[in-house]
C-alpha cells in the first residue's frame, strides 16, 4: 500500500506552495479542465437532469449491491472469464501474484488505475521478480520518476514539459542525447515507441474498471490513449481490478453514467475509446486474451455502506471536484498524502484509512461548495467533510488548541449578550489601535491571517448587529 | 469463502439479510428489461441530418470522413486518401465476409492480406458495425470478421461503415447487438469485446494540452457507403437508387 504522508497536510501545503516548478504546473493547468468541462456540460441541455439519473442509479445499486455482484459474478463465467473475490488489499495482492506466476510472467503491461494505486501492485510485483510497466503517458513517466499520480485522470499534473524532456534524456539512454524535442508531439513519438515494444513483450496485463455490468458480466474501461486497450489485447492474459461499487445493472445504466463521465472529467462528449470487456478470447477470433480475471475488492468499501459515507461509493472518479477546487488548485495532489486527492479523496481517504491518521484532510476545505455543484452523481462532498470534521472532533483527535477556542467561541455564541458585549469591546480596541495605518501588518493570536495578508482595521460605527439595529431605527421613522 | 463473506458485509452494512424473493425477482426483472433512461434530443433527428450530425461530430474529434455510393466505391476512396495522405498501398484488412464484394481489382495497385494486425502494419481496414451520431462514435464489435487489433495497431484506421448502420443514441445500438448478436460461449449477445471509439488516439498528459497519435491510431478515417436511400443529403434524395450492395442493405449479425 502506498505510504500515508497525511498527518504532515500542512507542512505538504507549505512545501506545495514555495515551489515554482509545481506553482507553474497548477496554473497552466487550472483553466483548461473547467473551460472544458463547461462547454461540454453547456452543449447538452440535458446534463442536470443525466445527474440525477446518475445519482439514482448508483443509490439503487449500492441498496442492492449483493443481488447485482451475484449476478454480475454469474455472467462473467458464463463468458469464460473468472472472478476472485478479495476482502483486502492483501488478498487482492495475493491473487494478482498468482495469476502472474501461473501465466510465467516476467512482464505485465498496465493500464491506468486508481484502485491499483490503492493496492501499491507495482511495489508488490516488483518485489517477486515480475516487471510492471505503467502504459498511460503520465503514468509511465511517474514510474520513471518514481513518484505517484498526483491527480486521478491526469497523474502527471504536477509536472512541466521541462520534466518529461529532462527525464526522458536521463531515462531513455540508448537514443542520441542530442535528439531534439521542439514539440510537445516529439516527446509522445518517444513514449509511443518505447512503450510499443513493452505491449508486444508483456504476458499479463492488468486494467482498472469504470464500470462492471451486471446485465452481461462486462468490465469497462475509458481512455483516450488507446493504452488501455493494448493492455487488454495483447497479452495472453488480462486481469481487471475493480472495488465492488463499480457494478452497475445494465449497458442502459452504464450508457447514462457514460453520458456523464467524460464531459465531467476532461469536457469531451465521449472519451475516444470506451471498451466493454466481456469473458476471454472466442474460439474463431484472431485475438484477445485467453484468460480473462476479475479481481473484485471490497478494500474497506462494504463499511462505508448503511453510514453518511454510503453517498461517496457513488463516485466515479471524474475528477470534476478537485478541478474546481481552490485547496487543490493551490497545493496539488500529493500534499494531500495518499492515493486520492481533492475533496473527494477528503472524504473517501478517511473512510479507507481512518480518520486517525487524515483529520487534515476533511479540514482542508473552504467549504465554497464548487466540487459538490460539478460532481455528476451529486455527492454532498461539504456536508461529508463535515461529518468527518464532527466525527474527528468527537473522538478528540482536534489539537487541543483549537478545542479550546472552539469551546470559547461556543461559550460566547450561547450567550447573544456577551457575545455582542465582547464584539464590541473588540472592535473598539482594534479600530482604534489601526486608526493611523487603516491595516495590522501582525497582531498576536492572529498570525495564521497576517502571514500573507494585512487584516483591516475596523472603521468607525460599530458592529455588524449595532448597524443593524440603527438602521431598523431609520427605517421604521 | 470470501465471496460470502464479503456479500455478508454488505448485507451487515445495509443492515438487512439476503433480499427477499419478491424484491430479488423485481431486480431480475430489471435486468431483463434494461430500461432505458433519459436520451439526450441531440440525435432525435430525420435520418440525413442524423447522418451529418455523425460526421459532423467525427471530424469535431479530428477524424475524417469521405461518402460513397456504394461498397464498389470504396477501393478508389482508399486509394486516394492514402496517396493523399503520403501513405503505401498496403494495408491490413479485417476478414469480413462484406469486404469479399468488393472490386479491389478495380485498383490493382491496392496491396492487403486479411487477417489480424501487428504492430508493423501502418494501416488498417476496419468493418464498422454501427455508428452512433449522438457523439460520432464507431461501435466495433470483436469478431472473427472483426479483430479488435485492427483498431490499434496501425498508425492509420480507416473504417468503411454503412449509413444505415448509423443510429442516433447508443441506446439503439444496444438493442441491434442484443437482436441481432449470438455469442455461442457464453448463450448471450455479447461478443468478447466491444471498442466504441471516437476520433483518433491522444493524450493531454503533457500540460493538459491535446496530441493525437498517443498509443492508438494517429488517424482516422470513415469511408461512409451510402447505402441508406432515407439518409442521403436533401437535395440527393431524388437520385436513382444505388445498384443492389452484396450482402444485402444492413450489416449481417455478426
Amino acid at each position: 500500500m502506498v505510504a500515508i504522508t497525511s498527518p504532515a497536510f500542512k507542512e505538504n501545503a507549505a512545501r506545495a506552495l514555495a515551489d515554482p516548478g509545481l506553482q507553474k504546473a497548477l496554473g497552466t493547468a487550472k483553466g483548461a479542465f473547467l473551460q472544458r468541462r463547461a462547454q461540454a456540460v453547456a452543449n447538452l441541455p440535458e446534463f442536470e437532469r443525466l445527474r440525477e439519473i446518475g445519482r439514482d442509479i448508483k443509490n439503487h445499486t449500492l441498496a442492492n449491491l449483493d443481488f447485482y455482484l451475484d449476478a454480475y459474478e454469474a455472467k462473467v463465467l458464463a463468458a469464460g472469464g473468472m472472478v476472485h473475490w478479495c476482502s483486502t488489499p492483501d488478498d487482492a495482492r495475493a491473487v494478482v501474484l498468482e495469476i502472474c506466476r501461473k501465466a510465467g510472467a516476467k512482464t505485465v503491461t498496465k493500464g491506468k488505475s486508481m484502485i491499483s494505486e490503492e493496492l501499491g501492485i507495482n511495489a508488490h510485483l516488483e518485489a517477486n521478480g515480475i516487471r510492471p510497466v505503467e502504459t498511460d503517458l503520465g503514468e509511465y513517466i511517474l514510474q520513471l520518476r518514481q513518484e505517484h499520480p498526483s491527480h486521478i485522470i491526469a497523474p502527471a499534473f504536477h509536472l512541466n514539459r521541462e520534466d518529461w524532456e529532462a527525464d526522458f534524456r536521463r531515462l531513455h539512454t540508448d537514443l542520441p542525447a542530442d535528439r531534439v524535442f521542439a514539440e510537445r508531439r516529439d516527446i509522445l513519438a518517444e513514449a509511443r515507441t518505447k512503450l510499443r515494444e513493452k505491449f508486444l513483450q508483456a504476458d499479463v496485463g492488468i486494467t482498472g474498471a469504470n464500470f462492471l455490468i451486471a446485465e452481461t458480466g462486462s468490465s469497462v474501461i475509458v481512455t483516450n490513449e488507446g493504452n488501455g486497450d493494448l493492455t487488454q489485447t495483447l497479452p495472453r492474459v488480462h486481469i481487471a481490478l475493480a472495488s465492488i461499487e463499480k457494478v452497475v445493472p445494465t449497458l442502459e445504466d452504464a450508457t447514462s453514467l457514460l453520458r456523464l463521465l467524460a464531459r465531467s472529467a476532461t469536457g469531451q462528449d465521449f472519451s475516444v475509446y470506451t471498451t466493454f470487456s466481456t469473458g476471454a478470447r472466442r474460439e474463431a477470433d484472431l485475438d484477445g486474451p485467453e484468460e480473462y480475471h476479475v479481481v473484485l475488492i471490497d478494500g474497506g468499501r462494504s463499511n462505508m455502506l448503511g453510514t453518511d459515507f454510503q453517498e461517496m461509493l457513488r463516485c466515479i472518479r471524474c475528477a470534476a471536484c478537485m478541478n474546481h477546487c481552490p485547496v487543490y488548485g493551490a497545493v496539488g495532489g500529493h500534499a494531500y498524502g495518499w492515493v486520492y486527492p481533492g475533496p473527494m479523496g477528503s472524504v473517501l481517504t478517511p473512510s479507507l484509512v481512518g480518520i486517525d491518521k487524515t483529520g487534515l484532510l476533511p479540514n482542508a476545505s473552504t467549504f465554497c461548495g464548487r466540487c459538490e455543484s460539478v460532481c455528476p452523481v451529486k455527492i454532498p462532498l461539504p456536508k461529508l467533510m463535515r461529518h468527518w470534521r464532527e466525527r474527528e472532533f468527537e473522538r478528540h483527535l482536534t489539537p487541543t488548541a483549537q478545542r479550546s477556542n472552539l469551546n470559547l467561541w461556543a461559550w460566547f455564541a450561547r450567550r447573544p449578550n456577551a457575545y455582542r458585549w465582547a464584539t464590541r469591546a473588540a472592535i473598539g480596541a482594534l479600530g482604534l489601535l489601526g486608526r493611523g495605518k487603516g491595516a495590522f501588518r501582525s497582531l498576536p493570536l492572529a498570525g495564521g491571517w497576517t502571514e500573507g495578508r494585512d487584516l483591516p482595521a475596523p472603521e468607525p460605527g460599530g458592529t455588524f448587529m449595532a448597524r443593524y439595529a440603527r438602521q431598523q431605527r431609520g427605517a421604521r421613522r | 469463502m470470501t465471496k460470502e463473506a464479503i456479500l455478508g458485509a454488505i448485507r451487515r452494512g445495509l443492515k438487512r439479510g439476503p433480499l427477499p424473493a419478491e424484491q430479488q425477482a423485481m431486480l431480475a426483472g430489471r435486468l431483463a428489461t434494461h430500461p432505458r433512461h433519459l436520451i439526450p434530443a441531440r440525435s432525435r433527428l430525420p435520418r440525413p441530418d442524423q447522418v451529418a450530425l455523425f460526421i459532423r461530430n467525427v471530424e469535431k474529434e479530428f477524424g475524417t470522413v469521405e461518402r460513397v455510393p456504394d461498397l464498389a466505391g470504396v477501393p478508389a476512396a482508399l486509394a486516394e486518401y492514402l496517396a493523399a495522405q503520403n501513405l503505401p498501398s498496403r494495408f491490413v484488412m479485417a476478414p469480413h465476409p462484406e469486404f469479399e464484394g468488393i472490386p479491389w481489382a478495380d485498383r490493382p495497385l491496392l496491396e492487403f492480406e486479411r487477417r489480424r494486425a501487428e504492430a508493423t502494419d501502418q494501416v488498417s481496414l476496419q468493418h464498422g458495425w454501427a455508428a452512433v451520431a449522438e457523439t460520432g462514435t464507431l461501435m466495433l464489435p470483436s469478431a472473427p470478421g472483426r479483430p479488435t487489433t485492427l483498431n490499434l495497431l496501425a498508425e492509420t484506421e480507416v473504417v468503411v461503415l454503412r449509413a444505415s448502420a448509423i443510429v442516433g443514441a447508443y441506446e439503439e445500438a444496444w438493442d441491434r447487438l442484443r437482436a441481432e448478436n449470438q455469442d455461442a460461449r457464453s448463450g448471450g449477445f455479447m461478443p468478447r469485446n466491444i471498442m466504441f471509439v471516437t476520433g483518433p488516439s491522444r493524450s493531454a498528459d503533457i500540460e493538459q494540452t491535446l496530441e493525437l497519435g498517443a498509443h492508438g491510431p494517429r488517424r482516422l478515417h470513415v469511408i461512409l457507403v451510402d447505402d441508406d436511400l432515407a439518409a442521403l443529403p436533401m437535395g440527393d434524395a431524388v437520385a436513382p437508387p444505388p445498384v443492389a450492395l452484396p450482402g444485402g442493405p444492413a450489416a449481417p449479425g455478426d
